[in-house]
C-alpha cells in the first residue's frame, strides 16, 4: 500500500516565506498568550493541596462546595475529574493548618458532611518552595536538553543544521506551550515530561530530513541548495507522514484509554507531534537555507575517489 | 551472496531476545499474599523466631503455603488473603512488640527463575497505591545548633585557660568574642585556633574582637551529618510502620524521599514519621527491693522498667540528664577491644553530668529510650492515642566522674553498640525536618491506573500492528515481530534493573516507544521501496535500504536518548519512570528494528533470486 505516490518533486521551499511568516505569527501569538494568559500551572508548580475522591454515584459539586465553604475552605476549587463520580478539590497552602494534615482533614469533613462513603483516591500536597524548585529544574532541564542537542547536531552535521534544528525545537516547545496557555490546560510535571518527549520526537523528524539533505548534497550533482532541499523533503515525506500516523495512533490510544492522569501528557504530545511534523518540513530546513547552506559546506574536503558515490559491491 | 547472516549472528539475536523473554517471564506469575516478619531495633530474626511464628500459626490453625527465612526476614505465604490477614493480626498481637509484622504480596516466581535472579517489575506508587513523602531538613537550624554549642565551648575553653573575655556572641554566621586587651585577644586566638582547626578565625585589633566562622568544609560536614542522621532516624521509624518494601532515600542536598507502598492510613504514617524519641540517663535504684517491686510494691521515688531482654530494673525517677544534650554518639572499641559507645554532650550537659555523677561513682547508671508510639486506639477527637514506651537500653557502672565526653561499655556485641549509638543520636535531632511534598494514591486508583495503562499499551500496539500489516504486508509482519520483541526486551530489562519501577507515565513511555520504534522500520522500508523504484535488484534494494537508513536511525535515536537522559537526571518519581522506559525503549528498539528485523528478513528473503517483494 502507498499513501503518497509522488512522481515529481514538490517545491516545498517556494512556500518557505509564507511558512516562516506563519511560524513567526504563531510564535508571537504564543509569547503574547504566555505573557497575558500565563500558563495554568498545576499543583506541582504552585504548591498547595489536591484531594481526589470517588463517589458511588454522580457527585453533587454544589453540595461539596457548600460543605467546604461552611468549614472555612472558601478558596477550594471543586471540579469533576475524568468522570462525574470523581471529584478533585484543590486548595492553596494555608497558614493555620499544618499543610500535611490538610488532606485528611478535608476528607473527614466531606465524609461527615455528605454522609456518603467516600473513596480516597489521591491526596497530593506540595510545599510552595518545592513548587518553585520544580519549576526551576524543569526550565533548566529544557535548556540543557536544547544545548546538548545543539552540540550533538553541530558535531554530526553542520552548525547551520544545528541552529536550524534547535530553532525548530524552540518553535515546537513555544507553540505547544502557547496552545496550553490559550486553551488554559493544566500544566503539570507530566506535561513537562511530554514536552521533553516532543523535543525528542521533533528532533527525530528533523534529523531524518537533514540526513537526507546532506546525502543529496553529496549525491545529486545538479540544482541549487533550494532544489536539493525540495528533493530531500519529497523523498522523506512519505516516511514523515507514516511515522506521524503511527505516533498519532498510539497517542490516541493514550488519550482515550490512558485515564485522566495521563490526559495532559497525551494532549501535549498530540499537539507537539502536529507542530513537530510541520516544523521538520518547514522550519528546520528553511532556517538552514536562510543561513546560506550550500553544497560546499557538506561535501568533505578530500577529493572524492572515482566511483565513491557509486554503490559498493558486497564482497 | 547478498543478505545472508552468518549462523552465529542469527543465534546471537535469538539468544538476546530469549534472555529478555526469560527475565520478562516472572511478570506473568501471580502474587501470593504473604506476611513478613522482621526484627525491630536491632533484634534479629533467627531460626528460633521462625519456630515461634510456626507454632503460633499452628496453634491457631492458620494454614500457610510455605514459611521460610529470606534475607534476614521471615516470609510466610498464604493461599488467600483471609488467612493472611488472620495471621497478621495474630502475629502482631503475640510478637508485635519485638518484630515488625507487615502484609506483603510476594511474587510466586518459580524456583528456577528466582535462582537466576528473575523478579517481576516493581510497581511505582501510582500503580501499587501508597504514599510518598518528600521531607526537607532544616539546614539553617542544624548550623545554628552547631554555632550555639561552639559559643558554649568557647566560653568554657577560655575560662579554663584563664583568658578573660567581655562577651561571646553569635552574630549572623559568625561567632564574635570581645576582649578587654590585645594580649587576651592574641592568647585566645592562638588557643582557640589550635582547638578548632575546622574554623576560620579573624581578629580585629582595633575593636579587640576575635571572630570565628565555620569553614566551607565544616559547613558541608554539618549539613551532610544532619541529612544522614535524619535518614537513619527515619529508617528506624519506617521499620516500625510495618511496611513491606519501604524506600528511604536522599534526594539532592537537603531532601529525603520516603515511599511507603500499600500504606493507606497516611495520618498514622505522618504521626510516626514526625514522632519524637528521647533519651534519659537515670540511676539504678540499688537500695530498693526488686522482688518486692515486681510484686507491686514499688518505692515512691523509683520506677520499674524492663530491659530489652525482659529483665526488670528498678530505676530512680530523678533524671540525671536528657538526650537533647547529646551532640554526638558513635561506636568504637575500647583498649580490650570490647565494643563501646562514645557520647559527646554540649557544655551545659557536660556540667550537669559532671555534677550528678561525682557522688555516684561505682553505681550503675541506666540509659532509657523513650518513644511515643501510636496505638490502635483513638480519642474523642479521632486522633490516634500515643503511648509512652520506656525501655532500658543499657545499664553500665559509673567508673569516674563524667564530663562532656564519656563512654558506655558493656553494651554487648559490636552491632548492639552501633545500634545504641544510633538510638542515642535519635534522641537529639540536629535539624528538624518537615514534610514538603506528599502524594497519596488510594488502592482503587492504583489498580485502575494499572488497568488503564495496560489497556492503552494493548490498544496502541493493536493499532500500530494493524497499520503496519496493511501498509507493508509481509514486511509489516517483520516489523511487528520486531515490535513484539521490543516490548519483551523492555519488560525484561525493566525487571532486571533493581531500582527501576514501572509508573503510569512509564507505561505511557512504553506506548510512545511503540509508536516511535516503528519509525526505524518505516525509514528502512521506505528506503527499500525507493531503491526498488530506482531500478535496483531486490536483494540490492534490501541491502541498500538497511545500510542507508542506519546512520539516520542512529542519529535520530541518540538525540532522543539525550532528551530522555536529561529527563531522567532531573525528574523524580513518576517522571523518572517515564524517562526510564523511554530510554530503555530507545535502546532496545534500535536493536530490534535494525538487527532484529534484518535477521528475519535475511532468513526469509535473503540469498534468493526474487522477482517480487511483499513490501
Amino acid at each position: 500500500m502507498q499513501i503518497l505516490q509522488l512522481k515529481n518533486t514538490v517545491a516545498f521551499m517556494s512556500y518557505r516565506k509564507a511558512a516562516l511568516l506563519l511560524s513567526l505569527v504563531l510564535m508571537l501569538a504564543s509569547v503574547f498568550s504566555l505573557a497575558t494568559n500565563k500558563l495554568n500551572f498545576g499543583l506541582d508548580f504552585t504548591g498547595g493541596t489536591l484531594i481526589e475522591i470517588g463517589f458511588d454515584k454522580t457527585a453533587d459539586l454544589n453540595k461539596i462546595r457548600e460543605i467546604m465553604d461552611t468549614n472555612g475552605f472558601d478558596d477550594a476549587v471543586v471540579k469533576f475529574y475524568g468522570s462525574s463520580r470523581d471529584v478533585v478539590i484543590r486548595l492553596a497552602t494555608r497558614e493555620d493548618v499544618k499543610a500535611e494534615m490538610l488532606g485528611n482533614q478535608v476528607l473527614d469533613i466531606l465524609q461527615s458532611g455528605t454522609g456518603e462513603t467516600i473513596d480516597m483516591r489521591r491526596i497530593e500536597f506540595v510545599g510552595a518552595s518545592v513548587g518553585d524548585e520544580l519549576a526551576e529544574q524543569g526550565g533548566l532541564a529544557m535548556l540543557t536538553a536544547l544545548i546538548c542537542i545543539l552540540v550533538y547536531v553541530a558535531f554530526r552535521f553542520e552548525w547551520r543544521f544545528a541552529l536550524g534544528s534547535v530553532f525548530a525545537l524552540f518553535h515546537d516547545v513555544l507553540l505547544t506551550l502557547g496552545l496550553f496557555s490559550v486553551l488554559q490546560l493544566e500544566f503539570d510535571l507530566t506535561v513537562l515530561a511530554a514536552i521533553l518527549a516532543v523535543i525528542g520526537y521533533s528532533l527525530n523528524d528533523t534529523i531524518v530530513v537533514s540526513d537526507r539533505i546532506r546525502e543529496n548534497f553529496r549525491k545529486v550533482r545538479v540544482g541549487g541548495a533550494e532544489e536539493i532541499i525540495n528533493i530531500s523533503l519529497t523523498q522523506t515525506l512519505s516516511r514523515t507522514v507514516i511515522t506521524s500516523i503511527t505516533t498519532l495512533l498510539v497517542l490516541a490510544a493514550l488519550f482515550f484509554k490512558g485515564g485522566a492522569l495521563i490526559h495532559g501528557f497525551a494532549t501535549a504530545l498530540l499537539l507537539g507531534v502536529f507542530v513537530g511534523t510541520y516544523s521538520s518540513v518547514y522550519v528546520a530546513s528553511s532556517v538552514a537555507l536562510a543561513l546560506g547552506i550550500s553544497k560546499e559546506d557538506l561535501i568533505p574536503e578530500v577529493i572524492e575517489k572515482e566511483g565513491a558515490d557509486q554503490d559498493e559491491m558486497m564482497p | 551472496m547478498l543478505n545472508k547472516y552468518p549462523l552465529w549472528k542469527t543465534l546471537m539475536v535469538l539468544f538476546i531476545v530469549a534472555i529478555g523473554a526469560i527475565y520478562a517471564l516472572p511478570n506473568l506469575y501471580p502474587e501470593d499474599p504473604a506476611v513478613q516478619v522482621s526484627g525491630l531495633r536491632g533484634i534479629e530474626t533467627t531460626a528460633a523466631t521462625l519456630d515461634t511464628v510456626k507454632s503460633h500459626l499452628d496453634e491457631n490453625k492458620i494454614s500457610y503455603a510455605s514459611i521460610s527465612m529470606e534475607g534476614g526476614q521471615i516470609l510466610a505465604r498464604f493461599k488467600d488473603t483471609e488467612q493472611q490477614l488472620r495471621a497478621r493480626d495474630l502475629l502482631d498481637d503475640s510478637i508485635g512488640d519485638q518484630y515488625s509484622v507487615a502484609l506483603n504480596l510476594t511474587p510466586a516466581t518459580p524456583q528456577w527463575l528466582a535462582s537466576i535472579g528473575g523478579t517481576p517489575m516493581k510497581l511505582g506508587l501510582d500503580l501499587s497505591g501508597g504514599v510518598s513523602f518528600l521531607m526537607e531538613v532544616n539546614m539553617q537550624e542544624a548550623i545554628v545548633k552547631v554555632q550555639k554549642s561552639l559559643v558554649d565551648d568557647f566560653r568554657t575553653g577560655l575560662r579554663t585557660e584563664n583568658i578573660r573575655y567581655r562577651s561571646v556572641k553569635q552574630v549572623n554566621d559568625a561567632i564574635n568574642i570581645q576582649f578587654r586587651n590585645a594580649e587576651d585577644l592574641a592568647n585566645a586566638e592562638s588557643f582557640l585556633e589550635k582547638q578548632n582547626r575546622d574554623l576560620l578565625f579573624s581578629s580585629d585589633e582595633s575593636n579587640l574582637t576575635l571572630s570565628a566562622k565555620m569553614s566551607e568544609q565544616k559547613l558541608k560536614e554539618t549539613r551532610e551529618y544532619a541529612l544522614q542522621q535524619n535518614i537513619t532516624i527515619i529508617r528506624n521509624r519506617v521499620n516500625e510502620l510495618g511496611v513491606a518494601e519501604p524506600l528511604v532515600q536522599r534526594q539532592g542536598k537537603k531532601h529525603i524521599v520516603i515511599e511507603l507502598p500499600g500504606v493507606q492510613d497516611t495520618a498514622k504514617a505522618k504521626e510516626i514519621l514526625s514522632a519524637t524519641a528521647t533519651i534519659e540517663f537515670r540511676l539504678v535504684d540499688t537500695e530498693g527491693d526488686l522482688s518486692a517491686a515486681l510484686n507491686g510494691r514499688v518505692p515512691g521515688s523509683s520506677q520499674l522498667l524492663k530491659e530489652r531482654s525482659g529483665q526488670p530494673v528498678l530505676l530512680k525517677k530523678r533524671v540525671m540528664l536528657t538526650g537533647d544534650h547529646i551532640v554526638d554518639a558513635g561506636s568504637s572499641f575500647d583498649e580490650y577491644s570490647r565494643p563501646q559507645v562514645n557520647i559527646t554532650l554540649d557544655s551545659a550537659g557536660g556540667n550537669k553530668m559532671s555534677n550528678s555523677t561525682k557522688s555516684n561513682i561505682g553505681k550503675p547508671m541506666a540509659t532509657v529510650f523513650i518513644e511515643f508510639k501510636p496505638t490502635n486506639r483513638v480519642d474523642a477527637q479521632g486522633n490516634t492515642i500515643f503511648e509512652k514506651v520506656e525501655e532500658v537500653i543499657s545499664v553500665a557502672t559509673i567508673q569516674a566522674r563524667l564530663g562532656k565526653t564519656f563512654r558506655i561499655t558493656g553494651a554487648g556485641s559490636q552491632a548492639e553498640a552501633h545500634n545504641l549509638a544510633l538510638l542515642l543520636r535519635a534522641g537529639a535531632l540536629v535539624a528538624p525536618i518537615q514534610i514538603v511534598e506528599e502524594r497519596t494514591v488510594g488502592p482503587t486508583l492504583g489498580a485502575e491506573n494499572v488497568q488503564l495503562g495496560f489497556q492503552a499499551i494493548m490498544l496502541g500496539f493493536a493499532l500500530v500492528f494493524a497499520f503496519m500489516l496493511i501498509y507493508y504486508r509481509a514486511f509489516g509482519v517483520v516489523a511487528n515481530l520486531g515490535l513484539g520483541a521490543n516490548l519483551v526486551l523492555i519488560i525484561g530489562v525493566m525487571s532486571m534493573i533493581p531500582g527501576a519501577a514501572l509508573t503510569l507515565p512509564g507505561m505511557a513511555g512504553i506506548v510512545l516507544t511503540v509508536g516511535m520504534a516503528v519509525d526505524a522500520n518505516v525509514l528502512i522500508f521506505e528506503r527499500i521501496r525507493e531503491e526498488m523504484r530506482a531500478g535496483k535488484s531486490i536483494q540490492q534494494s534490501i541491502h541498500q535500504g538497511y545500510d542507508a537508513a542506519f546512520s539516520t536511525i542512529i542519529d535520530a535515536n541518540i538525540t532522543t536518548l539525550i532528551a530522555a537522559l536529561i529527563l531522567f537526571a532531573v525528574g523524580t518519581g513518576p517522571i523518572k519512570g517515564f524517562a526510564i522506559t523511554l530510554s530503555i525503549g530507545i535502546i532496545t528498539s534500535m536493536f530490534t528494528a535494525v538487527v532484529g528485523t534484518r535477521t528475519v528478513v535475511n532468513a526469509v528473503w535473503g540469498g534468493k533470486r526474487l522477482d517480487k517483494l511483499s513490501i
